[in-house]
């Protein structure tokens, strides 16, 4: 066998070397602690090796080439992932070697990963104006998902409200957190209305948080809505003694009011649209962020990165805290669990945050808001397409098409274009749904050539 | 490669790392400056209270500076730039090609597009899953999991939803682990509702048969291990006990994270276990990132699939779908399919390795533990774990060096803050609870040199020589790192700070002092 590129030993005589050093003259010898009976009897049958990076690299190509890719500004479906500008940067700081192959290390020897950590925690921190957060979790669900158990931990209460409009995909993974009925410490998922304007029904609210340790909703909501006083619906959750758990998009919050200026006790979001690319689902990640009380931080499941002083009086570095009520500390003791996560796409986030400044969040947020409204418009002066115009909404909006989404789709992908998420069946609408979501890198042009596309699937 | 440490320490002044003197970003602010701009737009008209405030307190930087700043904190990162062995975590090249692939191919992928303009990436996953299942002897891999503690917490819902559908969920509500198993199974089983029995060691390094008995019964919902463990022992009665816990009723979760010394030799399916789990981030080459995006493969034999997380990728005659329409699914884990980037990253560095790459790598994983076990077996003050047990260790040991810190004081943390002062990694010592004082893991894999090898040693044997000679200098490392050693209790809640918001709130002396 050649040697491998990929593994120092196996060229040249270290192993001989290493094996002369043991007194050891086959390898097997080293094995004999698996039993003879445990070892599997042929050798694996596996497609043959692509050593050479020429052959690897053609033949993930070749399979590659086998996707239809939509360029961002043709891509128009969103609800979970969603086609936002990547800076330059952003790639770049993900893509050195240093911290992208980094394992765990110390907050010495890896102080500039942990630095970027506290600055990823600090940005979010002052988006939603909340003075504890996390390091990420998995996805946005996930952190709804640890968010609610906390709130049951906190309070004692098995139960929390959700919108009946809420994305698929979040629920179910909510609904996995939640524990099935059989098990003791079931969470029960109780739903409130949601009203023709989009909005929490506040009178439905009212009976359903009875008993409840948290209301969960977002805003701007599942189809985009902005809700006209958040706090509201936090002072109601809190009130009956619930913990307040907001979701927010956090390109919106330069326009929007941070959810802890309203009165969120936890604020969880997507962090994707911070930097991320798609990469088919791989991008997502989540935040929890909550008020800095001892009752709170004491139950979050994530590693928490925390300034600190050194020995070198007026030198800062970053350490985690908290670190013993993680399952690394107390396994089955500890706070849910933890593990990796998507540290690395932190780093983007903290790159992404710093580069656009306030300024910066404010800028994209109106401009999101106009993009998406004015696509909104145009769809809706077609025949064939309704729009609810009287909804505020951020990014995302709900059509109704009168012919079936999937034909709308099929229609808009011929022309090189990702449609709407076709929203068919789900609570909160009726007849043929589709969820647009419209961004900064859909420019006037991209928007016409949708709404053209729309109008001749529809004729 | 790294040169000696003899010559090292005659040649140069030896390693030492970036030190800029970096801002944390959040004091980059109040400047005017802008790292990107958008086109403007008119501002909307918000309803009721919806509007923001006060803007954000961000930093107002230039593209420039945001760009070097981040660098400068990548460069104060030592990761494996010098040397990681880094146990428990297989650390491996993370092959270059697999960045470009998934940059070239998949960033822009969306993932709820229709499964006929993804043929390729389904296909990329279907090939994987088959691959992984001829190495383990399962029947389906799913990807979903975004890393090794999600695939164990995939594992407690499957089986929730395996024993509801027989009825019997409210009757088996104990998972079965022991201590030398990753944490995140015991914690993951608490988290889907279980109640987690954890069974001791004994003499032999693992526990007896008589121990898994006196435990196992009408209430055992699964057994969740890992084998060989992290002391490099193999437990040679797995298969009795993946009988006996089937017997009883139960189900059987292999966690491979301990991959490395037994891939090619044995299948997880073969041994009678029902699922297992492989961690693409650490035994299939994909890059860790310091913690994620990360993958935990997940495996299971045909009596577990109708159980998986949708959607499944399957194949329909000559094209590939996402398979949605599985009632008895336990829904999802994770929003969507998976981290593909991660997945495309371990599928390359597999076909890359082949069968005959695998068997290699094990067999010099195998071979780098046992010649670092002769070569620290006869270094001043460290010790080995279960020194009763004379058979070769598989693919890491556990070592100890208690007897350094009994004679100088100087701790294992200590040590490995010293040892990064030579560009090695910090250790990794022991997970909870540390069943030998003073522990450390290391795990030499396949990638790093016998030279690499050679150098990690004499820095060790050198940094406890130092602790015989100057137990301060020991203890006051590193000396050569970014920044000194952290001396805030970070456990306290006046003094911990997770955000500049909260640093600000309570140190606001410290503020003022800069």
């Amino acid at each position: 066998m050649k040697a491998h590129p990929w593994m120092a030993n196996s060229g040249g005589s270290a192993k001989e070397e290493m094996l002369a050093a043991l007194g050891v003259k086959d390898i097997e010898e080293l094995f004999v602690q698996i039993p003879e009976d445990h070892r599997m009897e042929r050798p694996l049958d596996l497609p043959p090796q692509l050593a050479s990076e020429v052959a690897l690299s053609r033949h993930l190509d070749d399979l590659m080439g086998k996707n239809m890719v939509f360029e961002q500004s043709a891509c128009f479906r969103g609800a979970g992932a969603w086609p936002h500008y990547v800076p330059a940067i952003c790639d770049e700081v993900v893509g050195r070697y240093e911290w992208q192959t980094s394992v765990f290390g110390s907050p010495t020897s890896d102080h500039g990963r942990n630095q970027a950590w506290f600055e990823f925690t600090s940005q979010i921190g002052a988006l939603v104006e909340l003075d504890f957060v996390g390091l990420p979790v998995y996805s946005w669900g996930c952190a709804v998902g640890h968010g609610v158990r906390m709130a049951a931990r906190m309070t004692g209460r098995r139960k929390v409200v959700v919108p009946e409009v809420m994305d698929p995909e979040r629920r179910m993974v909510l609904e996995t957190y939640c524990e099935p009925t059989e098990m003791a410490r079931h969470i029960q998922i109780a739903t409130v209305k949601v009203g023709a304007d989009g909005c929490i029904d506040r009178a439905d609210l009212k009976a359903k948080l009875d008993g409840a340790g948290a209301l969960y909703f977002e805003t701007p909501g599942y189809h985009g809505v902005i809700d006209a006083d958040p706090g509201e619906l936090c002072a109601l959750a809190r009130e009956a003694g619930a913990e307040a758990i907001v979701g927010v998009d956090p390109l919106s919050l330069g326009l929007l009011e941070a959810p802890g200026a309203y009165g969120a006790t936890i604020a969880v979001g997507p962090t994707q649209p911070l930097g991320v690319h798609m990469y088919a689902g791989g991008g997502v990640g989540g935040f929890i962020a909550s008020l800095d009380d001892e009752r709170y931080a004491h139950e979050y499941n994530t590693l928490n990165v925390s300034i600190s002083e050194t020995r070198e009086p007026g030198e800062l570095g970053f350490g985690l805290a908290l670190f013993h009520q993680t399952s690394y500390g107390m396994r089955e003791e500890g706070k849910d669990w933890t593990g990796n996560s998507v540290y690395l796409w932190a780093l983007a986030n903290a790159t992404y945050m710093s580069a656009l400044g306030p300024e910066g969040f404010a800028e994209i947020g109106r401009l999101i808001m106009a993009r998406s409204t004015a696509t909104a418009q145009a769809l809706d002066a077609l025949d064939g397409v309704s729009v609810d115009l009287s909804r505020p909404v951020f990014k995302e909006f709900v059509a109704t098409f009168d012919k079936p989404v999937s034909q709308v789709n099929a229609a808009l992908r011929a022309k090189g274009l990702l449609g709407p998420k076709d929203l068919t069946g789900e609570p909160g609408v009726s007849g043929n749904a589709a969820l647009f979501c419209v961004t900064e890198v859909h420019t006037k042009t991209d928007i016409d050539q949708l709404v053209a596309a729309v109008k001749e699937a529809l004729a | 490669m790294t040169a000696s440490l003899k010559n090292y320490l005659e040649n140069s002044n030896g390693y030492h790392a970036a030190k800029w003197s970096e801002p944390v970003v959040m004091e980059m602010t109040g400047t005017g400056r802008r790292g990107v701009v958008f086109e403007d737009a008119p501002a909307p008209k918000l309803p009721g209270k919806a509007a923001r405030k006060n803007a954000p307190v961000l930093p107002e930087v230039t593209e420039h500076d945001a760009l070097r700043h981040y660098l400068h904190l990548s460069q104060m990162t030592l990761g494996m730039m010098g040397v990681s062995l880094f146990g428990t975590c297989t650390m491996k090249y993370n092959p270059r090609i697999g960045e470009r692939a998934t940059s070239e191919h998949l960033k822009k992928l969306h993932p709820l597009q229709e499964a006929e303009t993804l043929q390729g990436v389904l296909e990329l996953y279907d090939n994987f899953s088959d691959f992984l299942c001829e190495v383990s002897g399962m029947d389906q891999f799913i990807f979903q999991a975004g890393g090794g503690a999600d695939a164990a917490y995939t594992h407690a819902c499957l089986t929730r939803a395996y024993h509801a559908s027989r009825g019997e969920l409210q009757q088996r509500d104990q998972i079965i682990t022991t201590i030398q198993t990753h944490p995140c199974s015991p914690a993951t089983a608490n988290t889907a509702g279980f109640e987690v029995i954890t069974l001791s060691l004994e003499e032999n390094g693992y526990p007896s048969i008589e121990q898994l008995k006196s435990v196992v019964g009408p209430r055992t919902a699964a057994l969740m291990v890992n084998n060989p463990d992290d002391m490099g022992i193999y437990n040679p009665d797995i298969k009795e006990w993946v009988k006996i816990v089937h017997e009883a009723g139960g189900l059987c979760f292999y966690d491979h994270a301990n991959f490395n010394g037994v891939m090619s030799r044995l299948r997880a399916r073969e041994l009678g276990f029902d699922a297992c789990m492989f961690m693409l981030h650490k035994t299939f080459g994909a890059p860790k990132g310091g913690g994620g995006p990360a993958v935990g493969a997940y495996g299971c034999a045909e009596h577990l699939v109708p159980f998986l997380p949708a959607p499944v990728v399957k194949k329909d005659g000559d094209s590939y779908v996402l398979d949605e329409d599985r009632p008895q699914s336990i829904g999802r884990v994770r929003e969507f399919w998976g981290n593909a980037p991660q997945v495309m990253k371990a599928y390359a560095w597999a076909r890359a390795m082949g069968a005959e790459g695998l068997r290699e790598a094990a067999d010099i994983s195998v071979l780098a533990n046992n010649y670092m076990d002769w070569r620290l077996g006869k270094t001043k003050g460290v010790s080995r774990s279960n020194p009763g047990i004379d058979a070769p260790r598989m693919e890491m040991t556990r070592h100890s060096v208690d007897q350094v810190t009994q004679d100088t004081g100087c701790t294992v943390f200590e040590i490995s803050n010293r040892m990064t002062d030579f560009g090695i990694d910090a250790l990794w010592l022991s997970h909870e609870p540390w069943l030998v004082p003073e522990p450390f893991t290391p795990e030499a894999g396949e990638l790093w040199s016998k030279e690499d090898i050679d150098y990690w040693i004499d820095v060790l044997e050198h940094v406890i020589a130092e602790a015989y000679e100057d137990a301060d200098l020991v203890k006051t490392a590193p000396h050569n790192g970014p920044i000194k050693a952290l001396t805030s209790a970070l456990d306290e809640p006046s003094v911990w700070a997770t955000t500049w918001r909260a640093y600000e709130r309570k140190h606001p002396s410290k503020i003022a002092a800069e």
